[in-house]
């Protein structure tokens, strides 16, 4: 390998550290217009009237709109199209978009928003998933899903778990909680739209231009080759850019509307209210051990606040309950899952999507059996660690596994078994799993999830491919592929990305999927270009590694005329036989294990991570300084959601959108992060290759509390793990009670009868392949 | 632009230094640097992400000092040198820093690249050599999602070290 496995800086390096990376708050086309939207200040309200006549008077005013003009529904899954641009019959959350302007200057469209009269019939709210549960007071926030403010109820059963029950030697549940915290990317969302010849083009910050560009299309009541959509650069993604946005649909709108372009930026307060963050999520979990410590069955409930609106929501859902196999042999399984409408900014995914919150619950769960059975916690949970090539009880397809090999990483690197007992210190071990891509696409289709053409002429080398660089080095991995096949340097590549006009589709920058399918795009277009050139080289009598490329491309051309080549690739259909086993299957799954170590002081409750120690099985490094960015990103992420982070409401009213209150660690909160790459080379990936992006943060916030309760001795059972609650846990202790601060119950949830689903036979995934 | 909203506003004329070229700009005296420098002057290397003074993102430099132009009035700053990140380089050299960050991946998404990247020239010029503390606290008013900030700080060493 010549360029694959080097630490090469990125392709688009010299760009960003020069400042001339155009993100879309950049561009200011000549005769931009500046939109602005009104948003409601109700998080419950119907709407009984708009009136705009005296925003449509203000000079410098082009073009006012509300719901009426922008009336079908959209969403990011086929099943929940529950969201309009603006909405002028209710308003669901305090941020709902209501009317937008566009105005010659910003203060002025600021302006029109404010002479906006909105009369509104003001609801009861809904703050709390058990309020949720409950009969509404007023009325339901959606008109669908139920009983009361239920959205989604799902109930699977895998196996015998009665029996799995019935033979178990020790039996314990618990209740944890998960807050729900957001993106907080340093880069606030921004469109800019064109109307030109009938034909709407938008540049904005998103991670998926597909997505956006089928979201326009229908709104918009236009043939999609009527519309492009262009990734501009990309300020921060993290899951929270992968819903299509009402402003994007929005200064669409105007600028056909107004025939100039319009501009619409969020501003800080507005991105924390547009939110699609991780899902607040209440857990119950029941599991059966043999006296040495071998799972034989597990219950698991969750609870997830979701918000306003169903954004990626039922996934997230059964992401809750579908990966817990993966880490652990689990023979016998049942997962019940919910998912609750309240009046706050809609949930959605955020790195980890729907698993950092069962893996928090779970991790916690099996260090607690283990301390009942008086067993080592990390002995117990690698006596239960899945085995590579297998598949589970939920019909997930194993393949490359790299769990023990993390795990022995980060325990002798960090003396994790010598290290001192003393009171104020302590050390907590966590493992964890993630997809490399989701095995199914957003919506139901049998073409390929991502797709690459390589173009070769005298001029060099170009490839096309509809992923999205947000940051985490989807040019760079597809720049490196193309290089080497074809014996160049990554710099050697030109790239067009994420343009729905000029680009192949991807499905975008979401589930780590890249590496995996666009890399895999990639590798087989180059390899049919590599192909074609050696021929036309052979053709002459000389080797391929012997001439120039530019030679090469000269004799390919002179050879075949126009040299495109194609890659695709589609996902291996590997999904279990029942409803809902489209959520959870990834062609590969990457793997971590982590040691927290830090000091927690009994008086104040502060905790100060000294060090972590984190391995991830990434299947192969296509960049291993990229990965090791990726990781020390999950690891920061982590820790933040853990120590600090959470996105909390008073009255509809986000207890502090902005970027000093809602704390996130800065370079001092930051302890030292060592990093161990593990190779496994999947039999699927390209090169070998996995996921980096999102896995690595998964068992930072269970390592932090069972470091917690290794230093003090008592468990935080819902993060963030804020002083206040290690302070009260210890006063607990002190009363004599459970040493311990949690959620004190799950509640009663209308779960329907469980699906029951025949597991697969034992040798499946030796079958399967 | 004569309209009601912007009709009482007061604009003036001034010279403003910026990576040492001088420009007169018409600027509203409200308008702070940062939009000055977007707007105005198209120098849009210069990025936001709160416009109240709380990211570091808009970090430039004001006779060698971190400033947030997010809070900072032109009219303020009549005679003083402002570096932007389009100021870094020596034609088409990178910087040290510049090319640190490059190289080794300290710029992932890059939204935070130019204000870290002024910040830590601010921290060089004062200090040859810093320690890794006091490199963490030079940049702590600087916020990144991406990098855990463990490459920036290798990338500030590094430049450091060629630099001397």
């Amino acid at each position: 390998m010549k360029v694959v496995g080097r630490p090469l800086p990125r392709v688009d390096g010299a760009t960003k550290v020069t400042g001339r990376a155009v993100y879309a708050d950049d561009m200011l086309p000549a005769r931009t217009l500046h939109c602005k939207i009104l948003r409601s200040p109700h998080p419950h309200a119907r709407i009984v009237s708009i009136d705009t006549s005296a925003a449509r008077r203000v000079p410098g005013v082009l073009a006012v709109i509300t719901g009426a003009d922008l009336p079908i529904k959209f969403g990011i899954l086929p099943v929940t199209q529950d969201e309009r641009a603006l909405e002028h019959e209710k308003a669901r959350y305090v941020g709902d978009p209501i009317a937008a302007v566009a105005a010659t200057e910003e203060e002025i469209a600021a302006a029109a928003c404010d002479a906006i009269v909105v009369e509104y019939e003001v609801l009861e709210p809904v703050m709390s998933i058990e309020a949720a549960l409950d009969a509404p007071k007023d009325e339901r926030i959606q008109e669908y899903g139920g009983p009361n403010n239920v959205h989604k109820l799902v109930a699977l059963e895998f196996g015998d778990v009665d029996g799995g029950f019935a033979r178990a030697e020790h039996v314990r549940e618990d209740v944890f909680f998960y807050q729900g915290n957001t993106h907080l990317p340093m880069e606030q969302h921004s469109a800019v739209a064109t109307y030109v010849d009938g034909r709407v083009t938008l540049w904005s910050s998103t991670q998926v231009v597909h997505y956006v560009h089928r979201a326009l299309s229908k709104v918009l009541e236009l043939p999609m080759h009527r519309i492009r959509v262009i990734g501009a650069a990309h300020g921060g993604g993290f899951g929270g850019k992968t819903d299509p946005f009402a402003h994007e649909i929005i200064v669409a709108k105007l600028a056909m509307l107004t025939g100039r372009p319009v501009k619409c930026t969020l501003t800080r307060e507005e991105v924390f209210y547009a939110h699609r963050g991780r899902h607040p999520v209440l857990m119950w979990v029941r599991t059966g051990v043999t006296g040495d410590g071998r799972i034989t069955a597990m219950h698991f409930r969750s609870a997830l606040d979701g918000g306003a609106y169903g954004s990626y929501g039922v996934a997230s859902t059964f992401y809750t309950g579908a990966l817990q196999t993966v880490t652990y042999d689990i023979p016998a399984y049942r997962f019940e899952g919910c998912r609750v409408f309240t009046n706050k900014p809609p949930c959605g995914p955020k790195r980890g999507h729907g698993t950092p919150q069962p893996r928090f619950a779970l991790e916690l769960h099996l260090e607690k059996i283990a301390r009942d059975l008086d067993l080592d916690p990390v002995e117990m949970k690698r006596r239960n660690f899945v085995k590579p090539d297998t598949r589970t009880v939920n019909w997930l397809r194993v393949t490359s596994c790299g769990l023990d090999e993390c795990a022995d990483k980060v325990l002798a690197a960090s003396r994790f078994r010598e290290r001192k007992r003393t009171p104020g210190h302590g050390m907590g071990f966590a493992i964890s799993t993630y997809l490399s891509g989701a095995g199914t696409a957003i919506y139901w289709n049998d073409m390929p999830h991502s797709e690459v053409q390589i173009k070769v002429d005298r001029g060099g080398v170009t490839a096309y491919c509809g992923a999205m660089e947000i940051g985490q080095g989807s040019d760079s991995v597809l720049a490196t592929i193309v290089a080497e096949e074809l014996g160049l340097q990554p710099s050697d590549v030109r790239l067009v990305t994420a343009d729905t006009d000029t680009t192949p589709i991807d499905l975008g920058s979401y589930s780590s999927r890249v590496t995996f399918m666009a890399g895999n795009a990639a590798l087989e277009a180059a390899r049919k270009m590599r192909a074609l050139l050696v021929e036309a080289v052979e053709a002459s009598g000389r080797k391929y590694e012997e001439v120039a490329f530019e030679e090469a491309a000269v004799l390919g051309e002179a050879r075949f005329g126009a040299l495109t080549t194609a890659g695709s690739y589609t996902p291996p259909k590997i999904a279990g036989p029942y409803k809902g086993s489209g959520v959870g299957p990834s062609p590969a799954y990457s793997f971590s294990a982590c040691v927290v170590d830090l000091d927690a002081d009994p008086r104040t409750g502060l905790v100060n991570v000294n060090k972590v120690w984190i391995a991830h099985d990434v299947g192969r490094a296509i960049n291993p300084l990229s990965v090791e960015g990726q990781v020390e990103g999950s690891v920061y992420m982590g820790l933040g959601e853990a120590l600090m982070e959470e996105q909390v409401f008073r009255k509809g009213l986000h207890k502090w959108p902005s970027m000093l209150e809602y704390k996130s660690p800065t370079f001092l909160d930051m302890p030292e992060v060592e990093t161990f790459i593990v190779e496994t080379n999947d039999p699927e990936g390209p090169y070998g290759a996995k996921e980096a992006g999102q896995g690595p943060l998964l068992p930072v916030p269970p390592a932090v509390c069972a470091a917690v309760f290794d230093a003090l001795g008592v468990w935080i059972d819902e993060i963030p793990v804020t002083p206040e609650k290690v302070v009260e846990a210890l006063r607990r202790r002190e009363k004599g009670e459970p040493p311990r601060y949690g959620p004190p119950r799950f509640p009663s949830i209308p779960y329907p009868p469980a699906i029951k689903v025949e597991p697969p036979p034992r040798d499946a995934a030796a079958a399967a392949r | 632009m004569k309209n009601e909203v912007l009709r009482d506003v007061q604009r003036v004329v001034l010279t403003l230094d910026v990576n040492g070229e001088a420009r007169e700009l018409l600027v509203p005296v409200h308008k702070t640097l940062l939009e000055v420098l977007r707007e105005d002057m198209q120098l849009t290397g210069t990025k936001h992400g709160c416009e109240l003074g709380e990211c570091g993102t808009c970090t430039v430099l004001v006779d060698g000092r971190p400033m947030l132009s997010c809070l900072a009035l032109p009219v303020q700053l009549r005679g003083r040198a402002i570096t932007t990140v389009e100021g870094l380089a020596g034609g088409s050299n990178l910087h040290p820093l510049q090319a640190a960050f490059a190289e080794l991946g300290a710029a992932q998404c890059g939204y935070c690249t130019p204000g870290m990247l002024l910040a830590a020239k601010s921290l060089l010029d004062d200090n040859a050599r810093p320690s890794r503390e006091e490199i963490k606290e030079a940049l702590a008013g600087n916020l990144c999602r991406c990098t855990g900030y463990a490459k920036i700080l290798e990338a500030v060493e590094l430049a450091a070290g060629r630099m001397t």
